[in-house]
């Protein structure tokens, strides 16, 4: 199941562990990003807390935790590439695997209908 | 996601600095366009407010691209929010234009010879930066480039205090920057001359039928020229330009990380009127008529801390930054001599990541006794303290035509 967030964030759940990573949208709004900076396994974080950051020439982004859980994984491909987030934002680009604290919890979030009306 | 410290609807150029805070006053007013508005537009730019006129940050290209680009054949700027600025002696001679000028800007003015261009600074009375600029000696004038945000005051300030002379701005003509290593071949397609020009000659040159003046100069550490045009013909000149196949439109982000890569002060980052010409490591454009001993030392303001300090040297010093891993370190970062956070001594001015460098660099103050290329000094960022070496500038290899 593919769920988006406003803050332009994409979850493919799988059980209760969510893939998470930016959209396509974000990426290029973003532009070319030249450095990734990711959670820690095993960190834990709240809904929106500040769980990674991007980079472009020009400026310094957030990416939120879209939903309170625990890291389980993260892509070292994009640390080490993070050209891979604008080239493939929403398959070999993504960012962290996350345990969710309540699994329930995704059912706010957005389908891909109310996403791409939201991006216009 | 959410761009740090600012409203994620603004794009790429952060609220600081001089030029920027002008920007924010101005933000209820109506922008100011180039002559070149409708062409940015129709390229398909994403526009800003900076200094307040609505510019291109980057073109479809993006920043990186676009840096890259530049530095491998030719990329065109629009700096037409930049002042032109004519300034003529009453008397009719040059000279005494140079020597009025002098009075305000520590540079040997009087030593520039027709047709030649030099860089300087207004300086205040406590030796602090008004503006940076550029000046050139245009046989029976003066011609000034000074920063879009600084201009009206620079301008204020020339009428206040050059006596015996005329200032005014030339607000009928564009401004545009061909710059990179094809910008002589790209110019040269529509004027053959143009090729002998070295380093910092300025020449009046007729382009599309209209009566340019062009320097060999500008602000990306890249051979490459400046060229003054008439507003009514700068989008014929643009698009003559954009025509050859090594010419594309570049941003004011690529001219950002551009000059920084080339070690260049942005005004109201790098330098302002907290920070002397010799703190900033500008010395090299004093030049010996000014300086204690020469044929005209002192005479303009702030001389005695400026002279002072050449003699005597400074507490601390402008320099480069290069962070040892892969995070940028940008500006207002605070320095530390030690990784635990514990002794300030200074802060980042630019930084930005350095695609021609494949990393991040930055320039910022820190005390003259950490200011020896190769000094390890600690950055903070995002609450941790990344290890940054003091750096030479600048970070790439110029390629003036001298």
């Amino acid at each position: 199941m593919l769920k988006f967030t406003a803050e332009h964030e994409w979850l493919k759940l799988e059980g209760d562990v969510a893939i998470v990573g930016i959209t396509q949208h974000a990426a290029d709004q973003l532009g070319d990003l030249v450095f990734v900076e990711l959670p820690e396994v095993g960190a834990t974080f709240d809904k929106n807390g500040e769980a990674a950051t991007v980079e472009s020439v020009k400026a310094a982004s957030d990416v939120y935790c879209p939903l309170a859980g625990e890291i389980v994984e993260i892509n070292e491909a994009i640390t080490a590439d993070p050209a891979l987030v604008n080239s493939d934002p929403q398959g070999k680009g993504w960012f962290f695997k996350l345990k969710l604290a309540n699994v329930a919890d995704a059912d706010e979030l957005l389908d891909e209908a109310a996403y791409k009306e939201l991006i216009g | 996601m959410k761009r740090r410290g600012q409203a994620p609807s603004t794009e790429l150029v952060r609220p600081e600095s001089a030029h920027d805070l002008e920007a924010l006053l101005t933000d209820h007013a109506p922008l100011l366009t180039t002559p070149l508005h409708a062409l940015h537009l129709s390229l398909g730019a994403r526009m800003v407010p900076f200094a307040g006129y609505d510019m291109p940050v980057q073109y479809a290209a993006g920043v990186l691209k676009e840096h890259l680009h530049t530095r491998a054949k030719a990329g065109l700027f629009d700096v037409s929010h930049m002042g032109q600025v004519l300034v003529k002696a009453n008397s009719g001679s040059v000279a005494d234009a140079a020597l009025a000028l002098e009075r305000l800007v520590p540079v040997d003015i009087l030593g520039l010879k027709q047709g030649r261009q030099r860089y300087g600074f207004f300086t205040d009375e406590n030796g602090g930066i008004l503006d940076d600029l550029m000046i050139t000696n245009r046989g029976d004038h003066l011609l000034v480039v000074v920063n879009a945000a600084c201009k009206g005051a620079d301008l204020a300030h020339m009428q206040a205090h050059l006596a015996g002379c005329s200032v005014t701005l030339l607000d009928d003509r564009a401004l545009i920057a061909l710059q990179g290593p094809a910008a002589e071949t790209v110019l040269a397609s529509l004027a053959p001359e143009v090729a002998t020009m070295k380093f910092m000659d300025v020449r009046d040159v007729t382009l599309v039928g209209a009566a340019c003046i062009v320097s060999r100069s500008g602000y990306s550490g890249e051979d490459g020229f400046e060229i003054s045009v008439p507003a009514t013909k700068a989008e014929e000149l643009a698009r003559a330009l954009l025509a050859h196949e090594d010419c594309e439109p570049i941003g004011l982000g690529a001219r950002d990380s551009l000059r920084l890569e080339a070690g260049l002060c942005l005004y109201g980052n790098d330098i302002d009127t907290t920070t002397s010409p010799i703190e900033a490591s500008l010395e090299w454009a004093i030049q010996k008529a000014r300086k204690a001993g020469g044929e005209r030392e002192g005479g303009f303001p702030g001389a005695d801390r400026i002279l002072g300090e050449l003699a005597n040297g400074t507490e601390r010093r402008r320099v480069g930054l290069k962070p040892d891993g892969k995070a940028p370190v940008r500006s207002h970062a605070k320095l530390f001599a030690d990784a635990e956070g514990k002794n300030e001594i200074g802060e980042v001015t630019s930084g930005t990541f350095g695609p021609s460098v494949e990393g991040p660099v930055a320039m910022g103050y820190v005390p003259t006794a950490f200011a020896s290329a190769g000094t390890q000094v600690f950055a903070e960022v995002r609450g941790k303290y990344l290890p940054v070496t003091v750096a030479a500038l600048p970070f790439i290899t110029p390629t003036y035509k001298r």
